[in-house]
């Protein structure tokens, strides 16, 4: 073909088409002597691996699991659709450590803090760490997942005594706190930005078999049917489009939640984007399709997916990986920061502390006093618009004092997802966090509430972020189906890296005791062709529509039909076009090449949990502010009859709704307390 | 004097995601191997840096840059992620990406 001009080849810039091409009105769709694809194609050709334990999805929670299912004898395979050691939200590293209850100087028992979290009334969900089974497995198992990783080479400690002094550093154990230095319950995680290295070495110590490279498309089940047992899943590979078959015996699926699913813009992807893009929603897609049991669909994560923003974190802020930052106007006048009863605050080291008589707190949304904490002055908003503070804001790094300075710039930036590169790309820029003060973006005056302002601001239409739900589980982090266990944010209450990492370990463990007690069972060759059909329909025609232009459309269609204003009819609305993409548009993709067909596959996993979503959000027939949930139709909030998980799931490929009480997992065939559960399934006493 | 024409389709935006340069580069091709979202593929001239082909895709997460054993790669932000900072001391305004920008800072993180 005929090259570019000069230097490498770059994409768009400088591939040529040859006259042939000019024939077709379509230039991207045109040419048989174009360059052709560099790795071996074989749709269709079959792989088979066998394994004691399937994981699909290596992020932190699929790590945790293969470890520790491994660590009890299980052979283990773990499948990524990228490359597991850098793959995943934590793939650029994580800068804190939540819920760490059990550390020598801990001010709260977990079961203290559940009780806690009981009386406040946070009944759906606790933040993002999940319902009462995952809070619990959390706060009683997050300070060993931390040690472990430590034991993996991540070097969490102030060993080097480089922060001797500060506030937040614990002069015996060396943990270093974020947040709240009185209630100690989130670690600062120095090596963070390696942590998926340490996950990749160790797993390699332990003969854990990787397989990078390919999507887990689908979960195999005895005689192939709905709702049976799952007995392995299958895979595509991205570069070649061969397809795989893993047999198992228990299968752990650890794929995180939907990302972007109300949005899609090339414009506004990659940088300013917080959580891994290949996150499509696979759990769901393939976990509904094998019949397993979803809760929370309908639920809308708070604030927007994303977008008219600046690389995550690479702007100034107020909180998270900035917390209680100095924010200065461009006069250099600083911005109060209030208690939780508003009250202006003196001192940069009250914003790290609790109120007198409060032993903990918890930043972000709180919706009770009890354990809300310090936070910008509220009416920032108003007090812009009246011209008092002028935009833009800074983030007054150089007027921090120095070890809360170093502990923002140099530690939370550094080790938290993709903020190396922000970290080295602005300090060869001249950035000198003793020196500068970092632009906050400039928004209107509405967005300076006190979140995160790092990822940006967003359409309203626009809605996404990390917690929605998924897929149904118990106190074995079993999901309806038997033989399929899940971790991480693929649950229905969603999670954190602290919350994958210990609902991936413990998932390991059960996973790794159920392994032992069953076989290997023979796949239904009925159920692999039907999944070849589905997968291959793209690259079994020659010209169509491209994937990014469909994900666009049904992004549309989220936005439209799904979003603010839902009523029976919108939501009814939203099925039908759902329904009539999938037999005109989605039934005429073409993908040129495996990498194609594989987002091509993803977008099947976006219209499945569309579908779903849609169809929950019928079924709540109230509104809901714990869940982000407004029904013009039904807008009273949260009635009593309506406070239970609606859940939804195929029965013989029709939708069956279904309803669970919100502690059902205090109920039978439960113990009532959750000492009790966790007791009787947490396995951690079994070799 | 002036670059030949070419019938291509649109750049992609961003344009880049990463660059690689060539001079620094063996070929390795680690930093396709660890790119989540394989948005490199390899150069058609073996031994020569892969192509960055998918930078519409790219999550600018610089595990292609900390993987390369040369540090050939260099991860570009687009023009529309580059925000702006200020001196304290001199009020002076500059931003990422400038033509003429203050000296490096050398500061090594807390590892």
């Amino acid at each position: 073909m005929k090259k570019a001009g000069q230097g490498a080849l770059v994409a768009g810039a400088g591939m040529s088409l040859p006259e042939s091409a000019l024939a077709s009105t379509n230039a991207a769709h045109a040419a048989e002597d174009r360059q052709p694809w560099p790795y071996p194609v074989a749709y269709g050709k079959e792989n088979v691996v066998e394994a004691d334990i399937v994981i699909l999805g290596g992020g932190a929670a699929g790590c945790h699991a293969a470890i520790n299912a491994a660590k009890r004898g299980a052979n283990v395979v773990v499948v990524e659709k990228g490359a597991l050691i850098r793959s995943g939200c934590s793939g650029g590293g994580v800068d804190h450590w939540h819920g760490v209850l059990t550390h020598p100087t801990a001010k709260v028992t977990p079961d203290e803090m559940m009780e806690t979290i009981h009386r406040l009334g946070y009944k759906y969900l606790f933040q993002e760490y999940g319902n009462g089974i995952t809070n619990y497995i959390l706060f009683n198992e997050s300070y060993d997942a931390l040690c472990d990783c430590e034991k993996w080479g991540v070097n969490v400690r102030d060993t080097k005594d480089e922060f001797k002094g500060a506030e937040y550093r614990d002069d015996v154990t060396k943990l270093m706190f974020a947040y709240d230095y009185d209630g100690k319950h989130v670690v600062r995680v120095k090596g963070g930005a390696d942590i998926k290295l340490a996950y990749f070495n160790e797993m390699q110590r332990l003969g854990i078999k990787i397989y990078d490279r390919i999507m887990a498309t689908s979960l195999l089940t005895e005689d192939g049917k709905q709702g049976n047992r799952v007995i392995g899943a299958t895979g595509l590979h991205t570069r070649t489009g061969e397809f795989y078959i893993f047999k198992s015996k228990a299968t752990i699926i650890s794929t995180s939640g939907p990302d972007g699913l109300w949005f899609y813009s090339a414009e506004l992807r990659g940088a300013s984007t917080h959580g891994d893009p290949n996150n499509c929603g696979d759990s769901i897609s393939i976990g509904w399709r094998a019949g397993a049991e979803l809760a929370l669909m309908e639920r809308v994560p708070i604030g927007s997916g994303g977008g008219f923003g600046y690389p995550t974190y690479g702007s100034g802020n107020a909180s998270n990986t900035y917390a209680c930052c100095n924010i200065v106007d461009s006069n250099g006048k600083e911005v109060p920061w209030v208690d939780r009863d508003g009250k202006p605050m003196q001192t940069v080291s009250q914003r790290y502390h609790a109120a007198p008589g409060q032993k903990i707190f918890w930043s972000g949304h709180q919706t009770s006093r009890e354990i809300a904490g310090p936070a910008l002055s509220p009416d920032l908003p108003d007090r812009i618009r009246k011209g008092e503070f002028k935009l833009p804001l800074y983030a007054d790094l150089a007027g921090m004092p120095p070890l809360e300075r170093r502990a923002i710039w140099g530690l939370m930036i550094y080790h938290e997802s993709k903020t190396r590169i922000i970290f080295e790309t602005y300090q060869k820029a001249g950035f000198d966090a003793d020196k500068d003060m970092l632009q906050v973006m400039v928004m209107p005056a509405d967005q300076y509430t006190y979140t995160p302002w790092g990822e940006g601001f967003g359409p309203r239409q626009w809605k996404g972020g990390f917690v929605g739900g998924g897929l149904l589980f118990d106190w074995d982090m079993r999901t309806s189906l038997e033989g399929l266990y899940v971790a991480g944010e693929s649950n229905y209450a969603g999670g954190d890296h602290a919350l994958a990492a210990t609902t991936g370990r413990y998932a390991g463990r059960t996973s790794a005791a159920y392994a032992k007690t069953v076989k290997l069972l023979p796949v239904d060759r009925g159920q692999i062709e039907a999944e070849k059909a589905r997968i291959y329909a793209p690259v079994s025609r020659t010209e169509g529509l491209g994937w990014n232009e469909v994900r666009a459309g049904m992004a549309r269609i989220m936005q439209d039909y799904c979003g603010e204003s839902k009523t029976k009819e919108i939501l009814e609305l939203g099925l039908y076009w759902l329904k009539s993409i999938k037999e005109n548009e989605f039934a005429n993709i073409h993908a040129r090449n495996p990498h194609e067909l594989w987002r091509t596959v993803e977008c099947m996993s976006r219209m499945d949990c569309g579908e779903v979503i849609l169809n929950a959000s019928l079924n709540r027939k109230a509104s809901c502010r714990a869940l982000n949930f407004t029904r013009l139709d039904y807008p009273q909030d949260d009635p009593q009859e309506w406070q239970k998980l609606i859940t939804l799931k195929l029965v013989n490929g029709e939708i069956k709704v279904g309803e669970k009480p919100l502690d059902y997992h205090l109920q039978a065939p439960y113990a009532p307390t959750y000492a009790e559960n966790y007791r009787r399934h947490n396995r951690l006493s079994q070799s | 004097m002036y670059s030949k024409a070419y019938l291509v389709p649109n750049p992609p935006m961003p344009n880049r995601g990463v660059s690689i340069d060539p001079n620094l580069c063996v070929g390795c091709q680690q930093c396709m191997e660890v790119c989540r979202g394989d948005v490199m593929v390899p150069n058609p001239v073996k031994g020569k840096p892969p192509v960055v082909m998918y930078p519409d895709e790219c999550w600018f997460c610089g595990a292609c840059k900390f993987h390369c054993p040369v540090g050939a790669l260099t991860v570009v932000y687009p023009l529309n992620q580059r925000i702006g900072f200020k001196r304290k001391e001199t009020g002076e305004y500059y931003r990422i990406g400038m033509k003429n920008p203050p000296p490096p800072c050398t500061t090594p993180p807390a590892a």
